[in-house]
């Protein structure tokens, strides 16, 4: 009997429509995102993250009214992430109904957001998304950093340092993807997980990578993260998320059945 | 048509708790209010919060809520949540020790730090997800719930009670620790019901129905 891990469909949103780019191809459409919000709730999602990537500034109320029809009938925690960069922000998408944001590239250009964010909506609320890039070359000890614009922008920030840095500052959780292996479905950067996992005192989302499910099991087993965040596995009914449950239990993690 | 207030005292975010409250049970009328009126008149009265203890105390207690919450725990149907339940203890030891509103005699501490669970991993803070309530004793509340089912925390403080007699669930990090407190017409829960899927839907619906009797 304990806290069960947590699975967690992220579906990326861009104006409104869910999408995801499968293997560095084409981005594909996977749905209306309120449709598909019920349906991972029914099948047992133990929280759901929308990322929204729609590039424009006047679609972006898009994002707000999918949040407040999904809270209106689903009723487990809810995050929302992508272009969360003023508490004004922050505060506009906990009145559509989401529970907790992601802040990423506005926590890297100045870190005292973060700090704000959680003194005015406590750390409950704010996620840290760090998206991490392995930087040392083979044969030497590991070392990852920090990127931003979708993994196109080095920062040079050592990223150990720096998710320990952002819980100092007031984050309630990390998100971690793997900028080398997200979209490739080969499965978690299990060593990076681990170094962060393991060096901050909050829960660590693992994300980037999935491609089946023994992958999610392993970013709990080997990566030690407290929940897994997959996308594309789930979109198109490769995989119901009861099922990723089941395959957990029967590698002996504790999950909500 | 009966009534319940949720006190807006500027902690937090309401939307779900009261669209939650509203899914539960549609007959009811569920009003977000801040003023002691229409607290005091209301049939049922929900106190939710999120964020530190010490802003929570603040807030109730310039706004003169803290005495009319400490009324409605005398004589009608009320749910604490999270730092709702908190904040019904006689004091916190976040923020360097608080005064609370002593509905419960006890008091809130922080889980130690550095836990590790049987296999010698560290167990994070806050305690954060799906964790199963063990159920003490049959309450009008745990109505239809089956008994350790999984409910939603997000904490990193949790109610001590003096008298054991009022804890109504425990769960466990890895030690047993008191998630629900029930006495009379008050039930305080440390978990989020108004993000716990069915079983947190179920426990509205028990409170948007009882009648303070245990």
């Amino acid at each position: 009997m304990s806290l069960a891990k947590r699975i967690i469909p992220c579906l990326d949103v861009d104006n409104g429509r869910v999408v995801k780019g499968v293997k560095f191809v084409d981005i594909r459409d996977a749905g209306d995102p309120v449709e598909i919000a019920r349906r991972y709730d029914r099948e047992g999602a133990d929280e759901i993250t929308f990322l929204d990537i729609t590039a424009t500034h006047d679609n972006r109320d898009t994002i707000v009214h999918v949040v407040e029809q999904v809270a209106s009938e689903v009723f487990i925690p809810l995050t929302v992430g992508g272009g969360i960069r003023t508490l004004e922000d922050i505060r506009r998408m906990l009145n559509a109904g989401a529970d907790k944001v992601g802040i990423n590239s506005a926590a890297v250009s100045n870190p005292e957001f973060v700090r704000e964010a959680a003194e005015r909506f406590g750390s409950q609320c704010i996620v840290v998304a760090i998206d991490a890039k392995k930087v040392s070359p083979t044969g030497e000890p590991s070392r990852w950093e920090i990127f931003t614009h979708g993994g196109r922008k080095p920062t040079g920030i050592d990223a150990i340092e720096w998710a320990k840095k952002m819980v100092s500052y007031g984050a309630g959780e990390i998100l971690l993807t793997s900028m080398d292996r997200d979209g490739t479905r080969e499965g978690f950067d299990l060593p990076l997980t681990r170094a962060i996992s393991e060096a901050v005192t909050v829960p660590v989302i693992a994300s980037g990578g999935v491609g089946c499910l023994d992958h999610l099991a392993d970013g709990i087993i080997e990566g030690k993260a407290d929940a897994v965040l997959a996308a594309s596995i789930f979109h198109f009914a490769e995989y119901t998320i009861e099922q990723a449950k089941q395959h957990m239990a029967s590698r002996g993690i504790e999950v909500r059945l | 048509m009966s009534s319940v207030a949720v006190i807006d005292y500027g902690m937090g975010n309401l939307h779900s708790i009261v669209k939650a409250l509203q899914h539960a049970a549609p007959e009811v009328d569920v009003v977000c209010v801040s003023d002691a009126d229409a607290i005091l008149r209301a049939d049922r009265v929900v106190f939710p919060g999120v964020g530190a203890i010490r802003d929570c105390m603040q807030a109730l207690n310039q706004s003169g809520l803290s005495a009319v919450i400490q009324q409605v725990a005398k004589n009608k149907p009320l749910l604490g949540i999270c730092l709702g339940m908190q904040a019904l203890l006689t004091d916190s030891e976040e923020n360097n020790g608080t005064p609370c509103l002593d509905v419960f005699a006890g008091h809130v501490v922080h889980f130690p730090e550095a836990l590790k669970d049987s296999d010698g991993n560290i167990l994070k803070i806050p305690h954060m997800g799906w964790n199963q309530v063990h159920q003490l004793h049959p309450h009008p509340l745990w109505e239809n719930i089956p008994q350790d089912s999984r409910f939603y925390f997000v904490h990193s403080y949790y109610a001590q009670p003096d008298d054991a007699a009022v804890m109504a669930a425990t769960s466990q990090y890895p030690d047993a620790f008191t998630c629900a407190l029930a006495q009379d017409n008050v039930f305080a829960v440390q978990f989020h019901p108004e993000k716990s899927q069915a079983v947190g839907l179920q426990l509205l619906k028990n409170f948007l129905h009882w009648d303070g009797q245990v």
